[in-house]
């Protein structure tokens, strides 16, 4: 088990490499002059010579990579071009509630579509399993930035349940702001989960072990719950990660809907205003992000699967 | 003879949408007495599983017709809530495939120890001491120590004896074993049906024991019943079917044992195969492939007619030449 974490561990580095290259990459071949970018068109080639000796675009390309990865691994992204603030210090603010939106989201969609699968599953082919797949169709349809607005709408302009926009102070103010994007985040959460829960589920009840776990006298919930659900948990938890993953670049629109602090809507931003410090340095976090999530669901593995924990 | 613990009289059992059913198993009848081994023998299709499934209600189709009697209940009769307590406690089951039928991610000791919680043995540290001991039963090594293994660690005859100690965990009064060595090489099927009467003789159950092996059938049981088409066409003790069976079916399948004594020969075969399930609608279902077969055969479904006390078979033919009566005028 201690060598299946390790080997994960390694796994990651090549994933973490080849991101940094990319944003890299993506970085420089950019159509566009940063230092016309954050100069302006009018600022005199003295003072754009100056402003890319200082930024260090001058050096050569390897150089310049390796600089790039070295100061990535530290964390260090250097200052925004803008407004020459600390790039981590804003992402260091904007990061949490990201990560609380992405939490929040994925714990809602969990709470809807596992239930509302375990019942399709549980009454294939009739009225609950129809109800399903007609709203996992909707789910899957309705863009998500749609939907927020339309909850924005109802729920925070007409009936004021919710605050309109803004991220919140304390934890209970917070958890009133993320509700709503949340929701709406978790709500094609809850069309994919609930379809891999029924699709998984309706498999594991076909398995010999659940004829076995019934005929020693296991009643339907014990043999759905304790043995069916556990055993569908394996696809269920690639399902989770992949859905993690798009709550991650979701939140870029909604974050920009329901006009909250989050990284998206500071990526969002700095793209606007070709902050390519900013941009550079939120990519990167993303990308470490998805890997620390990747990473996580194959911890999850060893816990779920004891094939994986004794081997 | 022995009291009845278990009756099916003129079980039919269908599949598919009720306007047009598929009928799997036709008017089976047949009993198991109290701690007595019956085997249940017929080919792949003959509706040996299906029947055994039935008596647990555990199967997609339903029971159309008859009844499933269980020391005098009959088990259709009851609301599908009163069947948990009832399978596991009374009847218990272990099947064909050891490698799938137990749960991968649920450690061999819980499992063991789940027949018994849901038997009512609520104290941990009893249940604890049961599952081991029930474990040492089926000769596994070391018991205690393999408690917290999980199904992948054990081999296929181990994981089939794991399925017994969680069958009799409970001491049913009657055991269903539904080819319970097909899927295990030979040396291993001898020890898992030595243990099997092993268990049988120390916890006094009745067995019924399902197999396409009238070898298998002759070591473990003291009768015999055989399905053909989802028909019972004999039934009679074991030493009876193998010195003198009488439908020209259980004939066959004697024929198509391999014996050293005829070793130079080819093995017989039964020509032919078994017709679909429900596409037989009048006469005997053995009558294609049967090479007595006379113009009734095909008009009406021979009866079940007594050869003996203890043997009965459903042939017109034979039952004609040996002057044999109808089996339910003579019970």
């Amino acid at each position: 088990m201690t060598r299946y974490i390790v080997v994960r561990l390694l796994d990651a580095i090549p994933t973490v490499l080849l991101v940094l290259t990319l944003v890299f990459v993506a970085m420089r071949i950019l159509p566009g002059d940063p230092a016309v970018a954050a100069l302006g068109d009018f600022a005199t080639p003295e003072q754009r010579e100056a402003f890319r000796e200082q930024m260090g675009l001058n050096a050569p390309l390897w150089q310049q990579y390796l600089t790039f990865v070295a100061s990535s691994l530290t964390l260090d992204f250097g200052e925004s071009m803008m407004n020459g603030r600390d790039v981590l210090g804003l992402i260091s603010y904007n990061l949490p509630y990201t990560i609380e939106l992405t939490i929040a989201s994925v714990l809602l969609g969990v709470l809807i579509g596992v239930p509302f699968g375990v019942w399709a599953a549980t009454n294939a082919n009739s009225a609950p399993d129809s109800a399903m797949r007609g709203f996992s169709l909707i789910g899957y349809a309705v863009p998500d930035f749609y939907l927020g607005a339309l909850l924005l709408i109802v729920f925070s302009l007409n009936l004021g349940w919710f605050p309109i926009n803004g991220g919140g102070e304390g934890i209970l103010d917070r958890m009133h702001h993320v509700f709503l994007p949340a929701l709406t985040l978790a709500f094609i959460k809850a069309a994919f989960l609930g379809r891999l829960t029924r699709t998984a589920l309706l498999e594991v009840l076909g398995r010999d072990y659940i004829r076995t776990a019934r005929a020693k006298g296991a009643r339907e919930p014990r043999v759905i719950y304790r043995h069916g659900l556990r055993n569908a948990l394996l696809p269920l938890t690639t399902g989770l990660g992949l859905t993690t993953l798009t709550a991650l670049s979701g939140s870029v629109a909604i974050e920009l809907v329901f006009n909250r602090p989050g990284l998206g809507k500071l990526l969002i931003s700095a793209i606007a205003e070709r902050d390519y410090a900013v941009i550079q340095g939120g990519i990167v976090v993303f990308a470490l992000f998805v890997v620390a999530i990747n990473l996580t669901m194959d911890l999850v593995y060893v816990l779920v699967d004891p094939r994986i924990r004794v081997s | 003879m022995t009291q009845d613990l278990l009756r099916l009289s003129d079980v039919t059992v269908e599949f598919g949408p009720p306007k047009r059913p598929v009928r799997v198993v036709e008017g089976v009848s047949f009993s198991v007495g109290k701690g007595e081994s019956v085997g249940l023998v017929g080919e792949s299709g003959s509706g040996k599983s299906v029947t055994s499934l039935a008596i647990m209600r555990l199967i997609g189709g339903r029971v159309a017709k008859g009844r499933i009697e269980f020391e005098g209940r009959n088990l259709l009769d009851l609301p599908a809530s009163a069947m948990p307590a009832i399978r596991g406690r009374d009847i218990a089951m272990i099947f064909q495939e050891p490698m799938s039928s137990l749960n991968p991610l649920m450690t061999v000791g819980d499992q063991v120890a789940e027949a018994l919680l849901l038997h009512g043995w609520h104290d941990r540290t009893a249940r604890r001491k049961r599952t081991v001991e029930m474990l040492d039963l089926v000769g596994i090594p070391n018991a205690e120590g393999r408690l917290g293994a999980y199904p992948h660690q054990f081999s296929g005859g181990m994981r089939q004896r794991v399925m017994i100690a969680m069958a009799v965990a409970c001491e049913p009064k009657l055991l269903i074993a539904d080819e319970p060595t097909t899927a295990l090489d030979v040396t291993i099927q001898a020890q898992v049906l030595d243990l099997m009467k092993k268990v049988r003789r120390e916890l006094g159950m009745a067995i019924l024991l399902i197999s396409h092996d009238l070898g298998v059938i002759a070591d473990v049981c003291e009768r015999v019943v055989v399905m053909y088409a989802g028909r019972v066409v004999e039934e009679a003790d074991i030493r009876t079917i193998l010195t003198r069976p009488q439908h020209p079916y259980t004939q066959g399948l004697l024929r198509s044992v391999p014996r050293r004594s005829h070793e130079a020969e080819r093995l017989y075969q039964i020509p032919g195969s078994v017709p679909p399930a429900g596409s037989i609608r009048q006469g005997c279902p053995f009558r294609d492939r049967c090479e007595l077969a006379v113009p009734r055969c095909a008009e009406e479904m021979p009866p079940m007619f007594r050869f003996g006390p203890s043997q009965s078979a459903a042939c017109w033919v034979t039952a004609a030449a040996k002057g044999a009566s109808q089996a339910g005028a003579a019970a």
